[in-house]
């Protein structure tokens, strides 16, 4: 690949200024192609947006794109539309599971790849390897037993199934990116602590795990992006209208062609649904950019 | 590398593990106080691997063996689940077909978008963090109940798609209740989230040092040259990389055909993803055991997929000089 000649630095800069002027409008081609693509990809959603915020009967109308008569009242049925429930309900629920979904994968997972990056121990690559191997695993061949298991104990329609995994490091993928970050730290950091007398508990918690914070951050914001949109487990799990979620909520409620429901309502509480993922990723896109760039990918 | 292949006899439990090593009796006290540790880090994970992974496996294996209902206990039948899946369910041979036809399209064509994108936005171009952000918001929302309903009436009679088309003069159709376009709209919002891996190429491709291009330009290079001679030998690796994971998960995919079809895997099947036939087999009709064969052979089928996939990788994935 790399060919050891050298190159005469005044044809390198002729070179230069005719690439740059070319390059100006290459360019100027470039984002109107690139901006014209995104409005194609997020022509769906601008829509909904519209259609939200317009009278019911002028949804599917040839009422133009903008609304001419601009009204909140898609929300307001939507968020209504259960009876004497309403979506915050469901949006506690979401979150609730969120909380401990994220503490749950930033405690175990983080431990655990302590012991793998940083700790010598017996059969260290038989696990590490068993580890790497749970990651590509379908969830199919272990859910069925699982929810048997799961019946029997009583944790249907409790949110224990969904959360209590999380806290025996079930989402291995975590691990190994964390154990990606805490390997690339100089084993000088914790040499000093050991001077000092300092337990491995110390060196975990007081050393390594506040270095790891983009690690941890990227951790916390897939771990609720996945949480909070994972349908198949809330789904299976989740049946009874207390213990809804979200997307359960979405799905069960106000899927048009099912019940009774509206397509403003639909369209209002579909980006009321959205609205915290978006929110949390943009609130965290500094810290997560910062983690992808020193995890090496997402 | 050296652990694996240590004298000890493999107790997961190190405090059992006792041994006289006469010389250097302080040192494999420390390592011995090491191990005790990292096996205290590592508990939860254990615990979980062993009963939420490991068991159920086996529990599952023993299951696709069996006729089980729930109600009653599992009755031993040995293959009969395999043989009559591959011999006497017309459903299960379709929902391999679908599924194969939606990994087949979903995975070159987000590979493909999501490299042409990264290699535009990484030509220096303003504005990259926005456009990044921007392009990476599909992925974020793609996997949500709210967009599977929003693509439903957008690809529906009276959706977006047949607005657009009738400004050119197109009569629409109902996308989604058409047995023949219900597989491609599920498979355009799976392209529709190529922003995951675009990010990816993209970390990738800024790897790539600006004096190879400068080089292969002076050279005479045209941009065609420079993307297949340079980029596309270097980018190979993560183009790998990638494509295991969209493989993966496409197998896997569940979510938008399930509210797409209102569960059912309509019209006519042509929507009916491997995962959903298994959800449809275990929780709504309760047959557990045959749906646990179902899961076995997904399995297999993935480990096969991918197992091909890194066999295939050493003809076309370079890394680097050798």
């Amino acid at each position: 690949m790399a060919t050891a000649r050298t190159y005469d630095p005044e044809a390198l800069r002729a070179h230069r200024r005719r690439r740059d002027n070319s390059r100006r409008l290459r360019h100027f081609i470039l984002h109107l192609i690139l901006i014209g693509l995104l409005c194609v990809m997020l022509y769906p959603v601008i829509w909904m947006v519209f259609s939200s915020l317009r009278p019911e009967a002028e949804i599917f109308g040839d009422m133009g794109f903008i609304p001419t008569h601009w009204t909140l009242e898609n929300y307001v049925r939507g968020w209504t539309l259960f009876g004497n429930k309403t979506f915050g309900l469901f949006f506690i629920n979401s979150l609730v599971i969120c909380i401990f979904a994220i503490l749950g994968n930033l405690i175990a997972c983080s431990m655990a790849a302590y012991a793998f990056a940083r700790l010598n121990f017996k059969l260290k690559w038989f696990w590490f390897a068993i580890m790497l191997g749970t990651i590509m695993l379908p969830i199919h061949v272990q859910l069925i037993p699982q929810y048997i298991f799961f019946l029997q104990i009583g944790w249907v329609n409790t949110i224990l199934p969904l959360v209590v995994p999380k806290f025996l490091a079930h989402d291995a993928f975590f691990i190994f990116l964390m154990v990606q970050f805490m390997r690339s730290l100089p084993p000088e950091l914790e040499q000093a602590a050991v001077v000092d007398g300092a337990s491995y508990w110390q060196r975990y918690w007081r050393i390594i795990l506040p270095l790891t914070t983009p690690a941890l951050v990227t951790t916390a914001v897939f771990t609720f992006i996945n949480t909070y949109n994972d349908f198949f487990g809330q789904l299976i799990y989740l049946t009874d209208i207390d213990r809804m979620t979200v997307p359960v909520a979405l799905r069960t409620f106000l899927d048009p062609s099912g019940g009774q429901s509206s397509f403003g309502g639909l369209f209002a509480m579909v980006l009321v649904s959205i609205g915290p993922v978006l929110g949390f990723f943009l609130a965290s896109q500094r810290l997560l950019t910062k983690g992808i760039a020193t995890t090496g990918f997402k | 590398m050296t652990t694996l292949a240590s004298d000890d006899a493999p107790t997961p439990r190190p405090a059992a593990v006792e041994r006289t090593i006469p010389t250097d009796r302080r040192g494999s006290a420390l390592k011995r106080a090491e191990n005790r540790a990292a096996y205290l880090f590592l508990t939860p994970w254990l615990i979980g691997t062993i009963g939420i992974t490991a068991l159920p496996m086996l529990a599952s294996l023993y299951l696709s063996f069996t006729d089980y209902r729930v109600l009653s206990p599992p009755t031993w039948i040995g293959f009969d689940n395999f043989i009559k899946l591959f011999t006497g369910d017309r459903r299960f041979i379709k929902a391999i077909w679908v599924t194969l036809t939606y990994v087949g399209w979903s995975v070159p064509l987000v590979l493909t978008f999501s490299l042409i994108i990264a290699v535009a936005l990484n030509r220096g171009l303003k504005g990259l963090a926005i456009y990044r952000s921007l392009f990476y918001v599909p992925s974020l929302i793609g996997a949500s109940v709210g967009i599977g309903l929003l693509w439903k009436e957008v690809f529906g009679e009276r959706g977006v798609i047949n607005d657009i088309l009738a400004l050119f003069g197109i009569a629409g159709r109902g996308w989604i209740n058409n047995p023949t376009f219900a597989l491609p709209s599920i498979i355009a919002l799976n392209v529709w989230t190529f922003g995951a891996s675009m990010v990816i190429f993209l970390a990738a491709l800024r790897q790539i040092p600006e004096s190879y291009y400068e080089a292969a330009s002076i050279d005479g290079a045209n941009g065609w040259q420079r993307f297949r001679r340079i980029t596309l030998p270097l980018i190979t690796p993560v183009v790998f990389f990638n494509a295991v994971l969209q493989l993966i998960g496409s197998f896997q995919s569940f979510t938008q055909a399930f509210v797409v079809s209102g569960g059912r895997g309509g019209p006519v099947d042509s929507t009916l993803l491997y995962s959903l036939y298994l959800y449809q087999q275990a929780f709504q009709q309760l047959n557990m055991g045959y749906a646990s064969a179902m899961a076995w052979i997904l399995l297999i089928a993935i480990g096969v997929a991918t197992a091909i996939l890194f066999w295939s990788s050493r003809f076309w994935v370079f890394y680097g000089d050798r």
